[in-house]
């Protein structure tokens, strides 16, 4: 166990920053994402959340796949793909570390995604445990203990200081290479991660019934008639898609430029009227059917397909960012199971 | 704001009973207080989730563009703001006037989630209003620290309805709604530029801006139609979100009521609304006041030519 005084932080990530590039919570205007750290910039440790999370990182909204140039009958190619170098990831909070996990599941399977393995082998990442749940917070639901993220270190704050306790062997590694860090007492730990844990068992969500959504009951969820109540005010904006953690769809686009043609993929979203547009029509004429789509692919389709995980982490962005108020907390109360009442 | 609830949810039930009207649309209670939703409710048994409160923020007007296409009227509680988004969506011929059912309903302004979050308050299991304050969980805040940002300046009145409750409570706006713009236009163009840069840098193209827009309301939208050759899911370049706030602001400019929506669902809290203000505040100069929603009949500034127009630079001079 090591640590730091809280007032000293930013010695820490100076440090780290000097020897290679990191990643924290920064605020630019009035926003919260995760950013490099430079001098200069506001770094928002203590904020509960970034808007965007930390998948930002391995699955960037936008990313140059190659690019295409062509000087008269010739055309050349050239891989866009860069090697990351590596780089440390701060602040990270137990539900976007377990979004790693979901995600891995799809990139990380064959064939395996070249862009996101090189970047998630590239990380060390530095958890922090949530002193302040917040009431849209539901993470336990899923597994996630957040007064434990995991990750290679997890760092917690008690009181005035930040302690950080190493879990694998780049973790210690970070650990012992950092000078500005002192040894810790692991007993203030104990005491803090015990009272996050009653702050979140108090929580008002911790207690979803999800007992409903299985492989078996697939043609039966999917047929429920209450999808059309709970859609009805989707803007179908894509606010859900693009702040959730474990949302990994994208596209891919062509750019043309002067000097040739950029081939990019981006994020896509499952919420937009294109999403599913194919030669001959689009299957999904309406805006329930793209939403219940989100949300079977979460608690449905990707737990039968996925060893029974599901691709929500409870992390709560979708409560506190949906324009109208819509999100999957009210599909679970709705359609979750009977203890939801 | 109680009485104003009670009164409403009567109102409902009496028009559809009667059979004046099939469905109502208005706002429905949430999980943790804040979190009311639009809802179309169709029957009186359905109204018992029906509310009316300081977290209704959401303007209810766009929804009616598809719901005033079905068969039978829909009643609709318009807050003032969202009456001149009504207005002008009847201006454009966007809702069919005949299927609804306007109640004109006081607000003295909507208290925005985030900003009770930052004085520490998060579930809300109950607000007290008054003209000037809201109490939660025991503790009361001046409405100014803690209401939206469009409610802050809101000048509006209820307009176009059949019908009205209101017990004539009524809020003064707490600032200048051009104060903002002016500062903005006093800045050097490097300091603006600074400015929406790192305001739009945040930008995540999610759309939420444009879908909730009731001055948005073009069936495909050019930046989601592939065939239009410039539809765009992400941004290509780091300008590119820039151009694309500074597009929808022409797009709206003169159309827009200042309703405020786009700054309300932002979910990285850019003040979006700015850009249109602007654009205001120059139609207001260039025309004379002009108040997009406040009739629905007249011919918008932009789309009325008359041989006395000035030229927009003898007014903000050579280079504009």
């Amino acid at each position: 166990m090591k640590k730091i005084a809280y007032k000293n932080l930013d010695l820490l990530y100076k440090e780290i920053a000097g020897a290679q590039e990191l990643y924290l919570p920064v605020k630019v205007a009035k926003a919260t994402n995760f950013k490099k750290y430079e001098d200069g910039v506001e770094v928002d440790i203590k904020s509960l959340q970034t808007v965007k999370s930390a998948k930002d990182l391995f699955f960037p909204q936008s990313e140059d796949m190659m690019e295409f140039k062509t000087s008269g009958k010739n055309i050349e190619i050239i891989d866009a793909r860069k090697t990351p170098a590596p780089f440390v990831l701060f602040g990270v909070r137990g539900c976007d570390l377990k979004s790693f996990e979901i995600l891995d599941r799809v990139f990380l399977a064959e064939p395996v995604d070249t862009m996101y393995k090189a970047k998630r082998e590239a990380v060390t990442v530095v958890t922090l445990a949530c002193n302040n749940p917040e009431s849209s917070c539901f993470c336990k639901v899923f597994g996630v203990d957040a007064s434990n993220p995991k990750g290679d270190v997890q760092a917690t704050i008690v009181g005035d200081e930040m302690f950080f306790e190493p879990l694998t062997e780049k973790g210690r590694a970070l650990l012992d290479s950092l000078k500005c860090l002192e040894d810790g007492d692991a007993t203030a730990v104990e005491g803090e991660k015990k009272a996050i844990a009653e702050k979140i068992d108090a929580l008002p969500f911790v207690n979803l019934d999800l007992s409903e959504f299985k492989g078996e009951n697939l043609m039966k969820l999917f047929d429920r008639p209450e999808w059309e109540d709970l859609s009805k005010a989707c803007l179908g904006c894509g606010t859900c898609t693009f702040v959730c953690p474990t949302c990994q769809c994208f596209d891919i686009r062509d750019f043309q430029t002067n000097a040739g043609v950029k081939r990019f993929r981006c994020w896509d979203s499952c919420m937009y009227s294109e999403f599913t547009k194919m030669a001959a029509e689009n299957p999904r004429k309406n805006q329930m059917q793209r939403y219940r789509q989100r949300f079977m692919h979460k608690l449905c389709y990707f737990p039968s397909n996925n060893d029974g995980e599901y691709g929500c982490v409870g992390c709560g962005r979708c409560v506190k960012k949906c324009p109208q108020s819509l999100n999957i907390v009210k599909v679970i109360k709705k359609l979750g199971g009977k203890n939801n009442d | 704001m109680q009485r104003i609830e009670t009164a409403m949810i009567e109102k409902a039930k009496a028009l559809l009973s009667s059979g004046e009207v099939t469905r109502v649309l208005g706002w429905k209670k949430g999980e943790l207080g804040y979190d009311v939703e639009p809802c179309v409710f169709k029957s009186e048994e359905s109204l018992k989730d029906f509310c009316y409160n300081v977290f209704c923020g959401a303007n209810l007007s766009k929804y009616l563009v598809e719901e005033s296409k079905k068969e039978g009227k829909i009643l609709v509680f318009l807050k003032p703001c969202d009456s001149y988004s009504f207005n002008q969506l009847i201006k454009e011929h966007r809702i069919n006037k005949e299927n609804v059912y306007t109640v004109g309903v006081e607000c003295q302004g909507k208290v925005d989630p985030y900003k009770l979050k930052e004085n520490g308050i998060e579930m809300v299991d109950s607000a007290v209003e008054t003209v000037d304050t809201v109490t939660v969980k025991g503790k009361e805040f001046k409405k100014e620290e803690i209401i939206l940002g469009k409610c802050l300046t809101c000048t509006k009145k209820p307009l176009s309805y059949d019908d009205i409750i209101s017990f004539n409570e009524k809020r003064e706006p707490v600032l200048d709604r051009f104060e903002t713009v002016k500062k903005l236009e006093a800045m050097t163009a490097d300091e603006r530029y600074a400015f929406w840069k790192d305001q739009l840098s945040n930008c995540i193209r999610c759309n939420a801006c444009r879908n909730v827009c009731p001055a948005c309301t073009c069936t495909k939208c050019v930046f989601d139609n592939d065939n239009s050759g410039i539809a765009s899911k992400a941004n290509s370049d780091s300008f590119e979100e820039k151009l694309f706030h500074i597009i929808r602001a022409f797009h709206v400019a003169g159309r827009c009521t200042d309703c405020g929506e786009c700054s309300r669902v932002c979910p990285q809290h850019i003040p979006l609304h700015l850009l249109n203000r602007k654009f205001i505040s120059d139609i207001d100069r260039l025309y004379g006041e002009y108040q997009a929603g406040e009739d629905t009949d007249s011919k918008g500034p932009l789309t009325n030519y008359t041989t006395g127009d000035v030229d927009p630079s003898d007014v903000f001079g050579g280079n504009n």
